[in-house]
């Protein structure tokens, strides 16, 4: 346990910036928009995670990796709270985190009302090659890698890449 | 509290047993862009499943009356007759357009459901639904995609798309029809009656039918019963392979 005279919401902040979603190493809970609250009251640290997708197999590696850091900074007995609503939304990840994400060679969300509306379902995105920035993109498969993101494929540098699906 | 359990337990279990028989296309799917898109859509329906395991287990819990539950205990521990599963979810998983058309009916369901769900009178139902929606729209957008491909695709895409309809179609009117824990959910707030989906679900279906060239059924005889745990023998196959670790080694963990 901490007291809580030790330890400053920003300093956990600084400190979870180092943990980061194991499919996408590049981007940090904060950047993802993951860590919706950091409390600090008589009792200890509480965190408060929410996940990204329902069957997210990430979430526990995150939980796992959020004790450990804190750990190391001799922050112990953490309570993580898991919140399901307001549900996450892509628009929670940091400008910073998008443009890390289009470094990493995977495009980063379109902002949402794209299609995430059951009445736009026939529309298609318009995604931008993270590699040329060409437009010219095509859908090869609506989940790629992981769930949380579609496979497309670059008609002018031919190269196919993931895009982070707006959600 | 009766019915609530039972309700949250029905959302559960359809989206367990569908999950599974998807999770059995993982390493099988025709090419593998669409083996990962199954295999994911698995994942999110068990991640959903197990959101409503834990609200079910904290029910359970707090009214003290019987055994203590976990999430997992519900999952594997439960026999056949206490599922309430819609029936379209246990049947096998038949061809690859056998499991698109179910998917597709479902996720057309699944996205009204979580639709008016996300406005429970019961937090932790409406959390989960706000949660789920996305997703579901999502498997509906996809599974749509395959059926237009199927239906107006070749001649044998079309024939195995047929097939999978007349196999299929009477399972779906057991989703739209209350059972009586349904109707309970109505009145007292907390979940719409299935009924007052049909149709908006119709015209999904005509919609999509429509562009896929497919013939939308008439009124036909539906089979109904796993939402009250009258189950087709496919459910107990389904177990005893889902839940042979848990009961052969009880309590075993990794
Ligand atoms: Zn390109």
């Amino acid at each position: 346990m901490i007291r809580s005279e030790h330890i400053t919401i920003e300093k956990v902040r600084q400190i979870l910036e180092q943990v980061t979603d194991p499919e996408i190493p590049v981007l940090s809970i904060i950047d993802l928009g993951i860590l919706r609250d950091i409390r600090i009251n008589g009792s200890g640290l509480e965190l408060i995670l929410t996940p990204t997708y329902s069957g997210c197999p990430a979430m526990d590696t995150i939980r796992i990796q959020t004790r450990m850091v804190l750990l190391q900074n001799g922050i112990y007995g953490v309570k993580i709270t898991t919140l399901l609503s307001p549900a996450w939304t892509t628009d929670w990840m940091t400008e910073s985190g998008k443009e890390k994400l289009r470094a990493f060679g995977i495009a980063p969300p379109n902002s949402k009302q794209q299609v995430c509306d059951t009445k736009l379902f026939h529309e298609e995105e318009a995604i931008q090659c993270p590699h040329c920035r060409s437009y010219k993109t095509r859908l090869i498969s609506q989940f790629g890698s992981t769930a949380c993101k579609a496979l497309y494929q670059c008609n002018d540098c031919r190269e196919p890449f993931d895009y982070f699906k707006c959600h | 509290m009766e019915n609530r359990l039972s309700y949250t337990l029905y959302l559960a279990d359809s989206a367990l047993i569908l999950s599974h028989r998807n999770s059995e296309w993982t390493g099988h799917g025709p090419v593998l862009e669409q083996d990962i898109a199954i295999s994911n859509i698995a994942l999110d329906l068990i991640g959903q499943a197990r959101n409503f395991y834990d609200y079910a287990a904290r029910q359970i819990n707090q009214s003290g009356l019987n055994d203590p539950a976990t999430e997992d205990s519900l999952a594997y521990l439960r026999d056949v007759p206490e599922f309430k599963n819609c029936l379209l979810a246990e049947l096998p998983r038949g061809d690859w357009a056998v499991t698109i058309l179910r998917q597709f009916f479902f996720s057309a369901y699944q996205t009204l459901l979580f639709e008016k769900l996300q406005h429970s009178g019961v937090d932790d139902l409406a959390a989960i639904a706000e949660k789920s929606l996305k997703e579901a729209t999502y498997h509906l957008r996809w599974s749509s995609e395959w059926v237009i491909r199927l239906g107006d695709g070749t001649q044998e895409s079309r024939s195995r798309i047929l097939d999978a309809l007349d196999q299929l179609w009477m399972y779906t009117g057991e989703l739209l029809e209350p059972a009586h824990y349904e109707l309970a959910a109505a009145v007292e707030g907390y979940g719409p009656d299935p009924a007052t989906l049909k149709e908006t679900w119709l015209e999904k279906i005509q919609e999509v039918f429509e562009e896929a060239v497919l013939p939308v059924p008439g009124n036909e005889w539906m089979q109904t019963g796993g939402k009250t745990g009258k189950h087709t023998e496919h459910l107990g196959q389904l177990l005893a392979e889902m839940q042979f670790m848990q009961r052969a080694y009880p309590g075993c963990e990794w």
